[in-house]
């Protein structure tokens, strides 16, 4: 190792990124700005959430609180939940329906509309020509502050940026051919599971786009000898890296994975045997043999079919270590009663308490525990190349679209980070 | 509130004090016995049931899901030592027709992990549906309703 790299000079690349990232709350609060109120845009919700007119829901870009509503015209709105008179939370459910459509601050009942554009300032005359507000006062300068908001088949996107392309260009049409695929028609939502995890935002960003851990660190399957050793898997990027997607599917053709298993340090093959496999079922309903679906939306959502369950996971960033993920299951509105039973059960699959994905919440306050005090040194993701391409390996033995995560990451901190790095080296 | 005979009370009041203990104890082997073979136990979040969502985060509709559950756990899945500890209150029976009964439990999980620090980890109510045969009582059905709906980490071991 060169003595520069034992300094840290090394500034952070897509195959290496400073450990610090995950710890520092100026990179924390730069992240804020660049990325959540930067030329991006953020998950909000699905229309199925807020069907009528009145109906909202609480939820975040990043940190910040917002909420989004369905306006008396039927149009979607999101505004930060942050009082334009002293900064009190405006709304305080995580959910319901505003009939009137008006949003009252309890603290001194200054009044907005689904819109968030103040509507009503109570004595702002003051009481017999005494107190209130001056003649300069104008409320058309005091509204919530309002998101820029698009929707993409059901899923709600606002941004805080004026100069972010439209929402579609965004997605980009390989993100949203995949959209379309599980947001072929109507859905319904199911529920909710809120799962909290001590570690930085990012670690679960990396986790849902790193399919080189599936096999090795949820082992429900091959504990039970359902490994299915050769299945067709594809992984695609978008342009910029930072959106990801991966498939697997039955096998079309004759591939020889047998030494995977060999390779592995844990049992692979396991003779366990379930007693009750429907749990398992999997009922093709798309077009396609495809039974798992993982597409990460950069930077704060993972759209999901995976057998039977389809899921929305927002990432909500409260603090450097402080990450929620907020899983919204869903269905097809035209589910009858016994499509909407199977997939309770196969929802026991994933979420918290899923027996193939509950991992993923231990392995992020793993790597946040293990790399405490580690700045200046680097984590290692050079598995399947040091590029970012469009495709992943076979497989998916393949950090390809991890390292898309930092390549667009990178590009958006730019500057923010670079003066992190040298200051490690300082 | 119906008058329910002292015995009937404490039959039930057993089973979820066993039903503690054999969960914090360890002992998931035995869990499922607790059940009827054709059995429901869900965990479904406060937020859910109020607004009429079904989805859970455990939904095991046979006794052999739960089987499956404790097998995962010792075999395959991954998750943070713990250890927990159940503070279940005495259960308030709602209906009773014929062998069925209905009642229903306050529960408190705290978790200690290796940290050693000692957390309320999840509380919630029991809704539950009871056999009582022969002097004991086993759960047709246990709807863990959780009010925690921030789950620390991940949910593994049963509620
Ligand atoms: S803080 Fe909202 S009205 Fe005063
Ligand atoms: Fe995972």
């Amino acid at each position: 190792m060169s003595v520069e790299n034992r300094m840290g000079a090394r500034p952070s690349l897509p195959t290496g990124v400073d450990y610090g990232v995950y710890h520092s709350p100026k990179i924390f609060a730069a992240e804020q700005r660049k990325v959540f109120q930067g030329r991006t845009w953020c998950y909000l919700g699905l229309e199925a959430e807020i069907p009528d007119p009145g109906d909202f829901r609480a939820t975040h870009v990043g940190e910040t609180p917002v909420v989004l509503v369905r306006g008396l015209d039927w149009k979607v709105n999101a505004w930060v939940n942050r009082c334009a008179h002293k900064g009190a939370t405006v709304c305080r459910s995580l959910r319901g329906n505003q009939a009137d459509g008006a949003f009252v601050c309890v603290y001194h009942q200054w009044a907005y509309d689904a819109e968030g554009t103040l509507v009503g300032v109570p004595f702002r005359r003051g009481l017999k020509g005494v107190g209130g507000y001056g003649k300069d006062f104008d409320p058309a300068n005091h509204s919530l502050e309002k998101l820029r908001v698009e929707s993409y088949k059901g899923m709600v996107f606002g941004t805080f940026s004026s100069e972010v392309e439209p929402l579609e260009e965004f997605l980009g049409p390989v993100m949203r051919k995949y959209v379309d695929r599980v947001l072929q028609r109507p859905i319904k939502v199911l529920g909710y599971a809120r799962q909290h995890m001590a570690g930085n935002w990012k670690l679960y960003s990396e986790n849902s786009r790193d399919s080189y851990h599936g096999a090795l660190l949820h082992l429900f399957y091959p504990t039970f000898g359902i490994y299915r050793q050769s299945q067709d898997s594809a992984g695609e990027l978008a342009e910029q890296g930072f959106h990801s997607v991966f498939t697997v599917a039955k096998p079309k053709g004759d591939v020889d994975y047998g030494s995977f298993g060999d390779e592995a340090n844990r049992e692979m093959q396991g003779t366990a045997q379930l007693q009750d496999e429907s749990l398992l079922q999997f009922r093709p309903e798309i077009d396609d043999d495809i039974g798992l679906h993982i597409q990460s939306l950069f930077p704060s959502v993972v759209l999901q079919q995976i057998q039977n369950t389809l899921a929305t996971r927002q990432i909500v960033t409260h603090g450097v270590d402080q990450t929620e993920l907020v899983w919204t299951y869903f269905g097809y509105a035209d589910d009858d009663e016994e499509t909407t039973r199977h997939r309770l059960r196969n929802l026991n699959l994933v979420g918290p308490s899923g027996l193939i994905s509950m991992e993923d919440g231990e392995a992020v306050e793993l790597c946040q525990q293990g790399t405490v005090g580690a700045e200046g040194k680097y984590n290692f993701i050079k598995m399947g190349g040091d590029d970012v391409r469009g495709y992943y390996a076979p497989m998916g033995m393949d950090e390809n679209a991890v390292r898309g995560f930092w390549k667009g990451y990178l590009d958006l901190m730019g500057n923010a980070l670079a003066t992190f790095d040298k200051q490690m080296v300082a | 509130m119906i008058s329910v005979d002292p015995v009937l009370q404490g039959q039930v009041d057993s089973l979820n004090a066993a039903y503690g203990l054999c969960l914090d104890d360890g002992r998931l082997e035995e869990w499922p016995a607790f059940f009827v073979d054709d059995c429901l136990y869900q965990v479904i979040a406060r937020e859910n049931v109020d607004n009429g969502l079904p989805a859970a985060v455990m939904y095991c509709d046979s006794k052999g899901m739960l089987v499956d559950r404790v097998v995962a756990l010792r075999r395959a899945n991954v998750f943070p030592e713990h250890f927990s500890r159940h503070l279940i209150s005495r259960a308030v029976i709602a209906g009773i027709k014929g062998e069925t009964v209905t009642a229903q439990a306050s529960y408190a999980v705290l978790q200690t992990r290796n940290d050693g620090e000692t957390r309320i980890y999840n509380a919630g109510k029991y809704i539950d549906m009871l056999i009582v045969k022969e002097g004991a009582a086993k759960l047709v059905s246990r709807t863990c309703v959780y009010d925690t709906h921030r789950i620390a980490t991940l949910l593994a071991t049963p509620i």
